[in-house]
């Protein structure tokens, strides 16, 4: 939210790059007197955890790169090396790997809140496209740090997601023969596919970490959307970031940690695969290939479909459908909570994402072929007719008055007349 | 100086005419120049990624098929790819020979020996006179991966020719795509018989 900048440099280092470089005053307005919505629940700090995510991704990921050799006859062995001879190198490994799941774990939950709360719509259009990218960019990066252990089920994963632009061949024949062998750099995956995911593996989390800043400055102009949906009436309705946030946030992050290092230390493995425990081979296809637990929805959508073209067309739309939902979305009322019929179609959804990713971890045949043709046909359902048809024949409940109405109810928002933010200050004379 | 006021966008000469100038001529002329180059220079960094000398060199893989007895199958890489050669039995010919094109979701023959619009009788998915010898690249149409049906305990499909265990596509015992998603039938390598035991692959 733009609200005008309070900071008074105090030191004489803070007044002379405040002419120059005011990254002081930016930090000051932005996440300390930042007004914030009083009323954001738990759903709400995954933002903070996500931008720690991050951080803990790249970290432990430069000190791997430190260590890791990108050729098909040293990967595998290298990865080993890292946890057996360099010193802390399993934490680092077991870190990052386990921390792609927690990225994921934490991605899904704050889209997830984003689409119950409505956090979409105007004026927050721009946000959630710019989410929707670093979703997109996530999923490419987790992709080609998996292929980089170089174990069968790494090698099987890029042979088949490569292959996918093949399907191109059903349009312009021959077109996705070539883009592949482009790709590869070559005629198979081998040696240039591994260093080329190497580069990029590196390179994409770079370009997260500035698709964030966009993400966040998006954020800051309209401000948050709140468990109510309404907008922010006044001085009332809002607390700053800095202690209220920072406290919330903390503690959410604290308690997220305990679930990351209790996997990182007691199940390191739980969420990987056996088989990527087994050095590629490239003659050997594995019985089962299974992506890792955070891409078996969009798996299951790939092999529901019984043609190879749109079979990827359904899996890439499965995820670029998200970019279309503030337009989709015909209710004028941001907040599930009062929305009577909408919610139904929501949760629905939300159960057709856990069952598509059961699905997804079973192999294709008789009964769960047939469950993922149907949970598959509601998942683009519920984007394309749920979403607009719904909006327009549905009668919301009533809104509250304001934000701290919801909180107080009606009597009690009248009668305290003293604004929010001052709030802080009474209770630090207490 | 005179004149001390500070530069500002709000006081900036800027030029007052919206007739074309010759400035806006070269602007044109020096942008349109500069985006050409960038185009060029962007060349080099996409086209590297193709493959390289040294994968392009490694064309051609000889095979030698004395030990290979009917009914036995070998498994040879060319170009990084695996390049199963069959020795087919009788049987197993006939019921490749049998087979109508019309019934095959692929009708082309797929053989790199061929023209494109070859269609995909047994006869043009082998080499005549030598129709017990299958050679095809072994690696499934669909999304790539390697089919089960070369050793001898494998699972070869209802169709007695190869099973991939990814996504359950079928072949036949001429490689051609029988049941599943997969597009196309098994591809054929270009190759040559350098002696009656001796095939030249690519």
């Amino acid at each position: 939210m733009e609200h005008s900048s309070t900071y008074q440099p105090t030191s004489g280092f803070g007044k002379w790059i405040d002419t120059r470089l005011p990254i002081p005053r930016v930090m000051y307005t932005q996440f300390i007197t930042f007004p914030t919505p009083r009323n954001l629940n738990y759903w709400w700090t995954f933002g903070g955890i996500l931008t720690f995510m991050l951080v803990a991704q790249i970290a432990t990921g430069v000190v791997l790169a430190m260590h890791y050799v990108a050729t098909p006859e040293l990967a595998f062995d290298s990865v080993e090396h890292i946890m057996r001879d360099v010193s802390w190198g399993w934490l680092m490994r077991y870190s990052h790997a386990v921390g792609g799941s927690m990225f994921f774990l934490a991605a899904y939950i704050h889209t997830f809140r984003g689409l119950y709360y409505g956090s979409y719509k105007a004026p927050r259009e721009v946000l959630w496209i710019l989410g929707v990218l670093i979703l997109l960019l996530m999923i490419a990066t987790a992709f080609m740090g998996y292929s980089l252990v170089w174990g069968q089920m790494s090698f099987w994963a890029v042979t088949v997601i490569t292959n996918l632009f093949s399907s191109l061949d059903a349009v312009v024949p021959g077109l996705g023969t070539r883009l592949v062998e482009w790709i590869w750099g070559g005629f198979a995956v081998g040696g240039p596919m591994l260093n080329r995911l190497y580069s990029l593996h590196y390179l994409f989390p770079f370009l997260i970490a500035g698709v964030v800043a966009l993400h966040i400055w998006a954020l800051h102009m309209p401000g948050n959307n709140n468990p109510t949906g309404i907008d922010v009436k006044g001085a009332r309705d809002v607390v700053p970031f800095h202690p209220y946030y920072t406290i919330k946030d903390g503690f959410a992050l604290v308690l997220f940690a305990i679930v990351f290092a209790a996997l990182v230390f007691y199940g390191p493995n739980t969420l990987g695969h056996p088989d990527n425990y087994i050095p590629a081979n490239p003659l050997q296809t594995p019985q089962h290939i299974v992506p890792e637990w955070y891409f078996l929805p969009f798996y299951a959508i790939l092999r529901a479909i019984p043609n190879k073209l749109f079979g990827v067309a359904g899996l890439i739309g499965g995820i670029a459908i998200l970019f279309f939902v503030p337009w989709l979305d015909t209710s004028r009322v941001r907040s599930t909570r009062y929305r009577p019929i909408y919610k139904w179609f929501f949760w629905a959804f939300v159960i057709t994402c856990f069952v598509l990713g059961y699905l997804g971890s079973q192999p294709p045949e008789g009964a769960y072929l047939i469950f993922g043709r149907i949970f598959t046909a509601y998942y683009f359902l519920f984007f394309l007719v749920v979403m607009p048809v719904v909006g327009w024949i549905e009668k919301p409940k009533a809104l509250p008055g304001s934000i701290t109405e919801a909180v107080f109810g009606p009597e009690e928002a009248q009668a305290s007349s003293e604004p929010a933010p001052r709030r802080r200050e009474a209770e630090a004379v207490l | 100086m005179a004149d001390t006021t500070p530069i500002t966008p709000a006081n900036m000469p800027l030029p007052d005419s919206d007739e074309p100038t010759r400035r806006d001529v070269i602007m044109v002329a020096a942008g349109g120049f500069a985006a050409a180059g960038a185009a060029l220079a962007l060349w080099p960094l996409l086209d590297q990624m193709n493959p390289d000398q040294s994968a392009l060199s490694l064309a051609t893989t000889e095979v030698d098929l004395a030990h290979v007895e009917p009914g036995q199958a070998v498994t040879v890489m060319w170009r990084g790819k695996p390049i199963f050669i069959r020795h087919r039995t009788d049987a197993e010919i006939a019921a490749a020979q049998d087979l109508p094109v019309d019934d095959l979701p692929d009708p082309l023959a797929r053989n790199a020996n061929l023209p494109d619009n070859a269609l995909a009788t047994d006869e043009n998915r082998t080499t005549k006179g030598r129709e017990p010898w299958l050679v095809m690249i072994g690696i499934c149409t669909h999304l790539g991966c390697i089919p089960k049906g070369q050793a001898v305990g494998d699972y070869k499909g209802e169709y007695g020719g190869w099973f991939c265990p990814c996504h359950g596509s079928q072949y036949d015992t001429a490689g051609r795509v029988r049941k599943g998603p997969a597009p196309q039938n098994m591809a054929i390598p270009p190759y040559a018989y350098l002696s009656d035991t001796k095939v030249k692959i690519g």
